[in-house]
């Protein structure tokens, strides 16, 4: 790639011979290989799922510059999947944590550390100091963003996407192949595709994908092989099997077409609706909303209210208040199970299902129905502190 | 002629939680006319209010995809196997 800087002058010490020896004597990379990755610099959005596997390997391997973008701090829910942190690691940024563990990997890595969420004004400042951009993020704002800074900048962009047990990997380089417009033109609606947060995903899948990424960054850096451009590989963990899909150039795609509409970074919350990040504890629906408190003070009062909990049995598993549960999906076909008459509170576990369900039940003449804002993780934070969170 | 629809993850609580759909069709617009008939739960996710199919939402006929084929009017035959691939964001 373009890392002309300085990869010419880039020398090994005796001490990265000895660190690398099992590249060094390998066909594929020898010693220039090596040099190479030396001075390329590598950009990770995101030290999560994907970031975490991705960092490790890159560091381990020798890439001279890691770039991390992160503006997140570590919680417990993050280390099921994330192994570039630790249990003492949560309530810290996850950026010094990722800089401990891959300097502790590898102190010979330059580290840059980008202490931000990546948007349309800086994005294009930040990528102009690296050669390869890869993509660990979580949402589509961020995706989008990502990819059309990669094809403005002429830098590739290494990609995988991730959800329960299936994953998705590519290389949107879009001077010699297509971008993630390319393959999917738009971004859907908010709410309409599931994040991890709301689907949940197998904690080994993003080690499977971003370790996928690390051995496509890799390549790309030592030109050898065959490069996932124009390919998307489907991961499915549960059958265990990979399929590959080619992906076309799209000669009217709207940023690297022949007639590029896109020429600058636009406002992508704005393009992919006003839930950026596809927290689900955003509604994308406006409907009537109760406090925890309110409802507390009310059922504490003996009021007529039916609660109905709109999340999975397995979910309900984890914790519940006690509602009716009837799974958003079956709603529908299990409504005459509810009393029109009377006041339904409906939840689920942050707020987001919730309100499609009171939506939904509203315009089928539930007009007592309204949603609990925050859904059980409010209820537990402030209500029933024995309610465990999830 | 039947034929295979694979159903990927975020779309299988819409189709009775299966992989797999057999649909009986000609032609790449049937297969996915068939499969919405049998699990109309999938219809929003798959085709727009006026009954085009979404454009987040790619279809293949083996390992092409569709648009670069004769779109919905792609003729398929039995060993055919159409895959959904939607965009999916996650990866923290």
């Amino acid at each position: 790639m373009a890392a002309l800087n300085d990869r010419s002058q880039a020398t090994l010490s005796n001490e990265e011979i000895l660190r690398y020896s099992r590249h060094l004597i390998m066909p594929e990379v020898t010693l220039e290989g090596q040099k190479k990755l030396k001075a390329e610099r590598v950009l990770c959005v995101g030290t999560g799922g994907l970031g975490s596997p991705l960092a490790l390997y890159l560091a381990a391997a020798g890439v001279g510059t890691l770039g991390l973008v992160d503006f997140d701090v570590v919680d417990y829910t993050n280390l099921q999947r994330q192994i570039l942190h630790y249990t003492g690691d949560v309530g810290r940024l996850k950026l010094d944590s990722a800089i401990d563990k891959l300097t502790a990997i590898n102190p010979l890595v330059e580290i840059k550390r980008f202490d931000t969420y990546l948007n349309s004004r800086n994005a294009m400042d930040i990528f102009s100091g690296f050669d390869i951009i890869a993509d660990g993020t979580d949402n589509f704002a961020t995706r989008y963003l990502v990819n059309d800074a990669c094809v403005l900048s002429g830098k590739p962009n290494v990609y995988a996407s991730i959800f329960r047990f299936e994953g998705q990997a590519s290389i949107f380089a879009a001077e010699s192949g297509p971008c993630y417009r390319c393959l999917y033109p738009e971004p859907p609606p908010p709410g309409l595709v599931p994040s991890c947060a709301e689907g949940g995903v197998l904690g080994v899948l993003p080690g499977l994908l971003g370790v996928i990424q690390a051995t496509e960054v890799i390549k790309l850096i030592l030109g050898v092989g065959e490069p996932l451009i124009g390919r998307l590989l489907l991961v499915d963990a549960l059958v265990m099997r990979f399929r590959e899909l080619r992906v076309r150039k799209n000669p009217e795609c709207p940023v690297c077409g022949a007639n590029p509409t896109v020429k600058e970074l636009i406002d992508y919350n704005q393009y992919c609706g006003i839930r950026g990040q596809e927290s689900e504890a955003s509604t994308s629906t406006k409907v009537p909303e109760i406090q925890p408190e309110e409802l507390k003070r009310r059922l504490d009062a003996q009021e007529d209210i039916f609660v109905l909990d709109v999340r999975e049995p397995h979910e309900y598993q984890i914790c519940n208040i006690h509602g009716h549960l009837i799974p958003l999906g079956d709603l529908p076909r299990r409504v005459h199970e509810l009393d029109s008459s009377r006041e339904i509170v409906v939840h689920c576990k942050s707020g987001a299902r919730s309100a499609k369900a009171v939506d939904f039940l509203r315009r089928s003449g539930f007009k007592r129905a309204t949603n609990l804002a925050g859904g059980i993780l409010a209820w537990a934070e402030r209500i029933d502190r024995s309610v465990p969170k999830y | 002629m039947p034929i295979k629809v694979l159903i990927p993850t975020p779309l299988r609580p819409y189709a009775g939680k299966q992989s797999v759909i057999e649909v009986t069709a000609k032609t790449v617009g049937e297969a996915l006319s068939d499969l919405v008939a049998k699990h109309p739960g999938l219809r929003r996710h798959l085709f727009s209010e006026d009954g085009k199919l979404r454009s987040f939402v790619n279809v293949y006929l083996n390992d092409e995809d569709v648009r670069y084929l004769s779109k919905e009017a792609t003729p398929v035959k039995e060993t055919d196997t159409v895959t959904i691939v939607p965009s999916v964001a996650g990866g923290i």
